[in-house]
């Protein structure tokens, strides 16, 4: 009959709507990382590795905050090594993070960046970071975790000052489980 | 069922109430910056353009309703479309709102300048109190609920600041641009002070901002206002804003104390002494989850009466109050509180509650752990 | 593919009525059985999600903690907002369009009869799993409907587990569901019933029917990708491996917002028929009401940062949202308007589905107006996540959503039951519910703007006066729904005789059938002109 025809071929194309719509659920993880770089919501830091080097441009000063932060359940000690930063757009800029870890066992520490305001992230170039890699770190061990970056000279002129922090995250049961497998899906690298 | 008559009603009560109480309000603060005064005109302003719109509307309504009913013998007419009409009440709210847009751009624009704050303040949310770091002064603090138990219980009368008191103010200079850099350390809270007209989420891996300039001095009370578990709903905030000289002078002052905090570790303490202390503490930090009587609430907080740490091995009791114990909502106490504090909260767990080991922690011993001594070998 | 098998091919050999016992329950394929069932279930999800209710607000009596620890509060908030949601209002509104869109459509069941014995039966499975879930060990999920993580993921109890899977369930019901309305509507209609013909309870749900196919999946998605972060290991929301928790809000609310205009529609359909009916007149601007709608359900994808303001927006981003949600009260006021207009000049009487629908009028766009407010970014930071948003969204959907279920029961009950329903008790509940209302929710307006965070099982003492208000128009407004109850039953069992037209003034095909409506109606299809 023509209207069970139609029915058929009617639940067939919503059903396959709505399995696209789910999909669409997960395609919303890549499309929420186009749009926070777009936006610079949320100040996820996307531009990174080796970078032309440009003359800085001495007439602008930029303040840049630097914080670390210990996620629940993380003992390790963790600052920069200076708080406050004065840099010019351009100037390649060399810093780095002290970590200590006072417990009896080796761990190992995941850093997550991020930046306030957000629209300044697209502009804050890393060229390298600490942050890139799972850092271990043995019982009662010291580290000094470079960081090394660029404010790009487009900066818009409104913004003076930029908060670039690190929370590390305690992932030694993660990598023990991983056993340094892959990465963790699901989010972009950092 | 005049409900429209009662919002101007209510709005000349706002008004009275306003000037007459303090505390017992019908209507958003005003506040004590210029954010949150345009935030409280712009409110207003289109609370009111609301009760226009409310009166119009329900006007034509009820007018309807008493003449043109049935028992009153009204014949109903035909008409049921009107392109006219139609037209202009989609295009005159639109007008309307437009009319509305504009300031609160302006606001918002204002809101997101952060430009020139003089003072640093990171604020970190937990489960469940603030952590305050001012970053240039080193100053770092976590401010806990007062409110004893008992109130919280009712048993005993409530005081004026009841759930809203903490034990460590976050301590402002008037008349200065001051900035927020916000994050949280497990789930996601929200930072609210209303007389600043600043909420703004704290997130754990993000850092947010906010800034504020406050006009007078004054206690500013706020609360969390996003659900953060448990105990969500008993983890105020109080702002102390004071005058730039004195905010100096606060500072000082909390150096001093710093110092003095790291002379007590140094001195021998008594059992007397750090069961007393330890109990102080113990309230403030600890009862929140394992519960005054240590009895806990398992299984998501164990009780610590007769527990197999609280009696056992006090290394491994000293590393899982200063390191937590990761997956479980046991936080990491080093950074909350000094070497005589965590010494007194250990040695009272060990020894309350008919927990009898004798023992005394001192806090030369903590601070060894602190240092990276004596780590336990064998790990947790 | 036998749930496809369509209510088509029955006819001619299907002409007996009811079959007997509990089987016609298990087994029905009629659309109005599975419309009672509905109905039914939603109804006792109302009083569960009721009881919730009334211990929060028993709490929240009196500063202090009195009757309930905080993390069983919490418990109560969360299980009270997803049973009220999902137990209570859409199965409601499918309820109402199993019984009713084939009437008035002259069709003779829905279009895929098994699949709708299927999206019912699923239901009081997820339901069950929801509510076992508070007798588990660490309780019941107790992060709020919203359930944003980390709070859902990394720290919650173990029935997480369990909760997602009812979400699951609860999913497929509405897929299935709305996959049946979408084909009824466009496949089975009357000769002559053209798309701008259809009554505009059939319209609201045609729209609504899509909004549930575009964001049902995607809250099935974002379960699916907690699911896979508590168990499995990837980091979707968890900062830790590179996740996002704020890409969890923008997810929820993708599929949140169209879901609270899920939640109103049908209810825009329901009004838009009473309305009419006492006032003896036309629908005022049948076709703007339809464009109303039809932009409302496109907007409400545009909107759903808007209840992310405080998260850390860039500055852009908080324009466009605050824009596209004031844009949203345009088609709102037109439909507002509209049946202002339908009541002015009318001949109006005042039976229960008429004050109901009077005071949904009035109540909604108060609601609407707090509405208006909230999408004020600016002045949303000083309202977010207090009670008066908690003001805001009671308004629409109490004497929203529910006075609208209430109002079309009270309407079409003569039509299923063949009896007229007790016109006094109906009015006693109408004025006890509508006091009750504004007593319970009106106080929190002002216990928000005096600064009362929402989800909080205890507050300082500024705002106790309104708490107690506020509770004891609760347990009014609460307990006024038992005379609903008896006067559903007993208008069931017996009452007086029912006309074919049971209301004066009113118009459409599922008024042309017998009440009772046979158990098998337009088996030769009306013509319509």
């Amino acid at each position: 009959m023509d209207t069970a025809r139609a029915n058929r071929r009617l639940v067939i194309r919503l059903l396959g709507g709505s399995v696209l719509m789910f999909g669409f659920g997960f395609a919303l993880v890549p499309l929420y990382d186009v749009f926070c770089e777009v936006t610079g919501l949320n100040g996820k830091i996307t531009r990174t590795g080796a970078i032309e080097t440009v003359e800085a441009d001495t007439s602008r000063q930029v303040r840049v905050r630097l914080i670390g932060i210990n996620n629940e359940g993380m003992p390790w000690e963790f600052s920069p090594q200076q708080s406050l930063l004065t840099v010019n757009p351009g100037e390649m800029k060399q810093t780095a993070f002290q970590a200590y870890n006072p417990t009896g066992r080796s761990m190992v520490a995941q850093a997550i960046p991020s930046v306030s305001p957000g629209v300044a992230a697209q502009y804050l170039h890393k060229v390298n970071c600490f942050c890139f890699n799972a850092q271990p770190l043995q019982a009662g061990a010291r580290a000094d975790m470079p960081l090394l970056f660029v404010i790009d000279k487009e900066l818009p002129p409104e913004i003076h000052s930029i908060t670039l922090s690190y929370t590390l995250f305690d992932i030694t049961e993660a990598q023990a489980a991983d056993n340094g497998s892959a990465e963790p899906d699901g989010g972009s690298p950092i | 069922m005049g409900m429209i008559r009662i919002i101007p009603l209510s709005c000349a009560l706002i008004l009275l109430s306003a000037s007459a109480q303090a505390e017992w309000t019908l209507n958003l603060t005003p506040g004590v910056t210029e954010v949150s005064r345009s935030v409280y005109d712009l409110h207003m302003t289109i609370f009111w353009i609301c009760v226009a719109i409310g009166c119009v509307v329900f006007g034509v309504m009820f007018w309807s309703i008493f003449h043109h009913r049935k028992s009153r013998g009204a014949k109903a007419h035909h008409f049921h479309e009107h392109t006219a009409v139609e037209v202009m009440w989609t295009l005159i709210p639109l007008g309307i709102l437009v009319a509305m847009a504009v300031p609160a751009t302006a606001t918002l624009v204002d809101m997101y300048d952060p430009r020139d704050a003089k003072l640093d303040v990171q604020v970190t949310g937990y489960q469940w109190k603030w952590r305050y770091q001012y970053l240039d002064q080193e100053l770092d603090f976590f401010s806990n609920l007062t409110t004893p138990r008992e109130q919280i219980s009712n048993t005993e009368n409530k005081g004026e600041h009841y759930l809203l008191e903490v034990d460590r103010h976050l301590v402002l200079p008037t008349d200065t641009k001051i900035r927020f850099l916000l994050t949280a350390n497990d789930v996601i809270h929200s930072w609210w002070v209303p007389a600043l007209a600043v909420k703004k989420d704290a997130i754990p891996g993000f850092i947010n901002e906010a800034w504020t300039q406050i006009d007078e001095p004054g206690l500013y009370r706020g609360q969390c206002a996003e659900l953060c578990g448990k105990d969500h709903g008993f983890m105020p905030i109080v702002v102390e804003a004071v005058p730039p000289d004195q905010f100096e002078q606060w500072v000082a002052g909390m150096k001093a104390e710093k110092q003095a905090q790291q002379q007590a570790s140094e001195r021998t303490w008594t059992l007397d002494e750090l069961m007393a202390q330890g109990e102080q503490v113990y309230l403030s930090s600890c009862a929140a989850c394992h519960q005054a009587n240590g009895a806990g609430l398992p299984p998501a907080f164990p009780a610590l009466k007769g527990s197999a740490i609280a009696v056992g091995d006090v290394q491994a009791h000293i590393d899982i109050v200063l390191h937590g114990k990761p997956g479980t909502a046991m936080q990491a106490f080093a950074e909350q509180l000094s070497p005589a504090e965590l010494a007194a909260v250990i040695t009272y767990e060990r020894n309350a509650w008919g927990n009898s080991t004798g023992e005394a922690v001192s806090p030369a011993q903590v601070s060894r752990v602190l240092a990276g001594e004596g780590a336990a070998e064998e790990g947790m | 593919m036998s749930t496809l098998d369509t209510a088509t091919d029955d006819i001619g050999h299907d002409h007996h009525g009811p079959a007997s016992g509990i089987g016609r329950w298990l087994f029905t394929t009629n659309h109005k059985d599975i419309g009672s069932l509905y109905l039914w279930f939603s109804l006792l999800m109302f009083l569960t999600g009721g009881v919730m209710a009334l211990m929060i607000r028993a709490e929240l009596f009196q500063p202090g903690l009195q009757l309930v620890e905080p993390g069983f509060f919490n418990q109560m908030t969360t299980m009270h907002g997803l049973i009220m949601v999902f137990g209570a209002v859409m199965p409601a509104f499918v309820g109402l369009a199993n019984w009713m869109i084939p009437m008035m459509i002259g069709a003779p069941d829905m279009a895929l009869p098994r699949m709708n014995n299927w999206s019912f039966w699923i239901l009081p499975f997820a339901f069950a799993i929801l509510i076992s879930t508070l007798l588990m060990e660490g309780g019941a999920p107790n992060f709020g409907w919203t359930f944003y993580a980390p709070l859902s993921t990394t720290y919650a109890p173990p029935s997480v587990t369990y909760f997602i899977f009812a979400i699951h369930i609860m999913g497929m019901s509405s897929i299935m569901g709305a996959i049946n309305i979408i084909a009824t509507i466009l496949n089975m209609r009357a000769p002559g019933m053209t798309m701008m013909k259809l009554p505009m309870f059939v319209w609201s749900w045609l729209i609504t029917a899509f909004l549930l196919i575009a964001v049902m999946p995607v809250l099935a998605g974002v379960v699916t990708m907690m699911l896979m972060d508590i168990h499995f290991g990837t980091s979707f929301f968890n900062a830790a491996g590179g996740g996002d928790p704020v890409l969890f809000q923008h997810v929820f609310w993708f599929f949140g917002h169209p879901e609270v205009y899920i939640m109103i529609l049908p209810a825009f359909g329901i009004i838009s028929h009473i309305i009419p009916t006492f006032s003896r007149k036309r629908l005022f601007g049948y076709a703007s009401m339809v464009y109303a709608m039809a932009s409302i359900a496109i907007l409400s994808f545009l909107v759903w940062a808007h209840h992310m303001f405080t998260v850390g927006l860039p500055l852009v981003g908080e324009l466009f949202f605050m824009f596209a949600t004031m844009l949203i009260a345009v088609p709102t006021g037109v439909k507002v308007f509209n049946w202002v207009t339908t009541m002015f000049r009318g001949s109006l009487t005042f039976e229960t589905p008429m004050l109901f629908a009077i005071a949904f009028v009035v109540l909604f766009t108060i609601g609407g107006f707090s509405g208006l407010m909230l999408a004020i970014a600016p002045v949303d930071f000083q309202y977010h996540d207090t009670y008066f948003v908690v003001a805001h969204f009671h308004y629409v959907l109490v004497p929203g959503a529910i006075f609208a279920i209430m109002a079309g029961v009270y309407y079409w009950l003569p039509k299923w039951t063949g009896h007229q329903l007790n016109e006094r008790m109906g009015r006693l509940h109408f004025w006890l519910s509508f006091i009750g209302v504004n007593i319970t929710f009106f106080p929190m307006h002002f216990i928000g703007l005096a600064g009362m965070p929402r989800r909080i099982p205890d507050y300082a003492l500024q705002f106790a006066d309104f708490n107690m208000v506020a509770s004891i128009g609760a347990f009014i407004f609460g307990f006024s729904q038992l005379l609903f109850v008896w006067n559903v039953i007993q208008t069931v069992r017996h009452g007086e005789k029912a006309q074919a037209r049971a209301w004066e003034g009113a118009e459409g095909l599922e008024w042309e059938v017998a009440s009772p409506a046979p158990y098998h109606t337009f088996a030769t299809p009306p013509r319509v002109d």
